[in-house]
């Protein structure tokens, strides 16, 4: 997750795309919330918002 | 000994390619083995199989090359989603787990399913327009070539012009979507009730049938289209953006009609419609080539993306762009840029390779699947309890060719499967062009697929030109030109029967417009299906024999014996040949048999 992170700061710097850099952020965030609760029990309130 | 894979996955036709010193040893797509057309998952039989193929394990790889950037082409999604919120809230919804499940972060999806990648493997990506060009021209023939890649969208890119000289190419221009010759044609093709990225040749195939009569409109109204080739699309008649929807109602209010549902009988109106996009992406590929041509200078041109499969622009190009040479990459959508990913990932890592096609190309006549032996053949048809004969060479060219002159229709499994959309004499059925009855017959008792679908010709490369208007190589069957002795060419309505619409020496592969699209058969890369049109021309007096893919109507094209022998009892066909093994259709135990393919809208 970290190197997507780092790919993606890269990404926004040469294509000097800052300002898609908060909502990048939240969606990674969801990602990562996404990978880190399935097969949990927390999977079936995740899904819905998405 | 470096090994490089391909990988195109998770939009449709996901593939794998595998090159091992420099040379494409394997390359197949995931829907071959899966059995679902069209497949887009991540292709895993289908890398099985590449490496099973080399003799490779995974540990061995020294790069995994993914066919395009994940991050670029997410960040287009959002940025699109963005510039048209809070429409298309709704697909942006369905598509955002999927991206952020595992298509986002690829790096970790490849290592998930190859799990035994050495740590020193390296994983790279390629630019999807760049996948496609290096699909075009790497695995061309040419030294040094103008390169032309035209499909539906990438990350931003949706067509380039490129020039390729030695192992290096260059990307020089580019048109950025929304504006798309690729989504423009696929909008048609869902407006007149087929299926989006897989049923465009069907458009191609309906567009002789009308008069393009909307062809004016189109131009005033829905695309603009300059000089050098580039075109913006007004985004007020399509909703492609916002939908899963192609069209606005504003479009079906321009030309008089609501989209055509699919499966419901085709009316002569939306053969106009598909005549009038075919005449206008034939004038920008074209005017694009002829651009191409001024940008880069070279008498060589090279071209993949999807639209690169409409084989109708492709002659034109041939005969009115202003090139000596012209190579189409045969798989040249999604599936054959892992190919180029895999191309390009090997002359990025061993910067001392040459690259000296010497006026071959890299693709072995596309015969780069499985194949099967003649233990496994026999296995097959002893696990079905088949009844067969086993028959030397000589006794089987021999006996085919006379079953073929008596009008029977023929399945034909022999070698690699081929690599790419279309079946080139591998994985084929076969059957006699002279027969006027044989079109309709094919489509509607074998294939069950729409009567108006034409077939194309398979013929002896050293007798192209007595039957076609055409003299050079076509052995990806990528080209159309007119038939010889053919009746000029008219326009005939689709409600008329099909053996009444041309008066041809071969009509069961002439097309209404007295056309045809061509496969030449060279004796190096095809020596049995060489045999096997010498003996059918020494029998008849005709090189000429149908090709049409070994499958029925939502079905990929069959890869094993076992996939060919569930074909072959389910439909009408009246043999099969399996290698050395010939079959009867009445001998055998079975009327009925489960398929094994997920059958897909198409």
């Amino acid at each position: 997750m970290w190197e997507l992170a780092k790919e993606f700061l890269q990404f926004l710097r040469k294509e000097k795309k800052w300002w898609l850099a908060p909502l990048i952020f939240i969606l990674l965030l969801l990602g990562a919330l996404i990978v880190f609760t399935s097969g949990s029990v927390l999977a079936p309130l995740m899904y819905p918002f998405l | 000994m470096k090994a490089i894979l391909g990988i195109s996955a998770f939009y449709h036709d996901s593939a794998a390619a595998l090159v091992v010193a420099g040379k494409v040893v394997a390359a197949a797509q995931e829907e071959r083995f899966s059995r679902r057309k069209n497949d887009e998952s991540f292709p895993v039989q289908a890398i099985a199989f590449c490496l099973k193929w080399a003799a490779i394990s995974p540990q061995e790889l020294s790069a995994v090359v993914f066919y395009e950037k994940p991050i670029q082409k997410f960040t287009r999604t959002l940025e699109t989603f963005l510039s048209i919120a809070p429409r298309g809230l709704r697909s942006f919804l369905n598509v955002l787990p999927n991206w952020l499940g595992e298509r986002l972060n690829m790096r970790k999806t490849i290592r998930e399913f190859l799990p035994e990648l050495s740590p020193q493997c390296k994983i790279l990506f390629l630019e999807h327009h760049q996948s496609h060009a290096a699909s075009a021209f790497l695995a061309s023939p040419f030294e040094s070539s103008a390169i032309l890649t035209v499909d539906g969208v990438g990350e931003w890119a949706t067509s380039t012009i490129g020039k390729g000289e030695g192992k290096h190419f260059q990307l020089l221009k580019e048109i950025r979507f929304p504006h798309s010759v690729g989504l423009l044609y696929s909008a048609f093709t869902a407006y007149c009730g087929f299926r989006v990225n897989s049923g465009e040749y069907k458009l191609m195939g309906l567009a002789p049938y009308g008069t393009p009569r909307f062809e004016k409109a189109i131009r005033e109204q829905l695309v603009d289209i300059r000089a050098d080739g580039s075109i913006r699309l007004n985004l007020d008649y399509f909703d492609f953006l916002a939908s899963r929807r192609m069209t606005h109602p504003r479009l079906h209010k321009l030309l008089g009609a609501e989209p055509r549902k699919p499966d419901s009988h085709i009316e002569d109106f939306y053969a106009d419609v598909a005549a009038s996009i075919q005449k206008v992406t034939e004038d920008i590929l074209l005017r694009m080539a002829r651009h191409a041509r001024e940008v880069t200078l070279s008498p060589n041109l090279c071209m993949a993306g999807g639209v690169a499969l409409n084989c109708v622009a492709n002659g034109r190009i041939l005969r009115e762009a202003g090139f000596e040479n012209f190579w189409i990459q045969p798989a040249a959508g999604d599936a054959g840029a892992a190919l180029g990913a895999a191309l390009a990932g090997w002359y990025e890592l061993e910067p001392e390779a040459e690259r000296k096609p010497a006026g071959q190309d890299a693709m072995s006549g596309a015969l780069l699947g499985p194949e099967f032996s003649e233990s496994e053949i026999a296995q097959t048809l002893s696990e079905h309890k088949a009844v067969y004969e086993k028959l030397d060479d000589t006794a089987l060219f021999t006996r085919v060719t006379e079953l073929l002159d008596a009008g029977n229709v023929i399945g034909w499994l022999q070698g690699r499967m081929e690599f790419g959309p279309r079946a080139l004499g591998n994985r084929s059925i076969l059957g006699d062009a002279r027969s006027p009855k044989m079109q309709s017959l094919l489509n509607l008792k074998i294939k069950f697929r729409e009567s108006f679908r034409p077939f194309a010709p398979i013929v002896l490369h050293e007798k192209v030109s007595d039957h076609f208007q055409m003299s050079q190589e076509s052995p990806y069957m990528l080209l159309v030109c007119q038939v010889k002795k053919a009746s000029p060419p008219q326009r005939m309505a689709l409600s008329h029967s099909p053996l009444l619409r041309n008066h041809s020496p071969l009509p069961a592969v002439t097309h209404v417009d007295g056309s045809a699209r061509v496969q030449t058969v060279n004796q190096t890369t095809h020596p049995r299906l060489h045999r096997l049109l010498s003996e059918f021309e020494w029998r008849t007096g005709c090189p000429v024999l149908i090709n049409t893919s070994f499958n029925v109507r939502g079905e990929p094209v069959v890869c094993t014996p076992d996939d060919a022998y569930r074909c072959f009892i389910n439909t009408q066909m009246d043999y099969l040949v399996l290698g050395n093994y010939l079959l009867k259709r009445t001998g055998q135990p079975h009327s009925r048999l489960t398929p094994t393919f997920q059958p897909q809208p198409d």
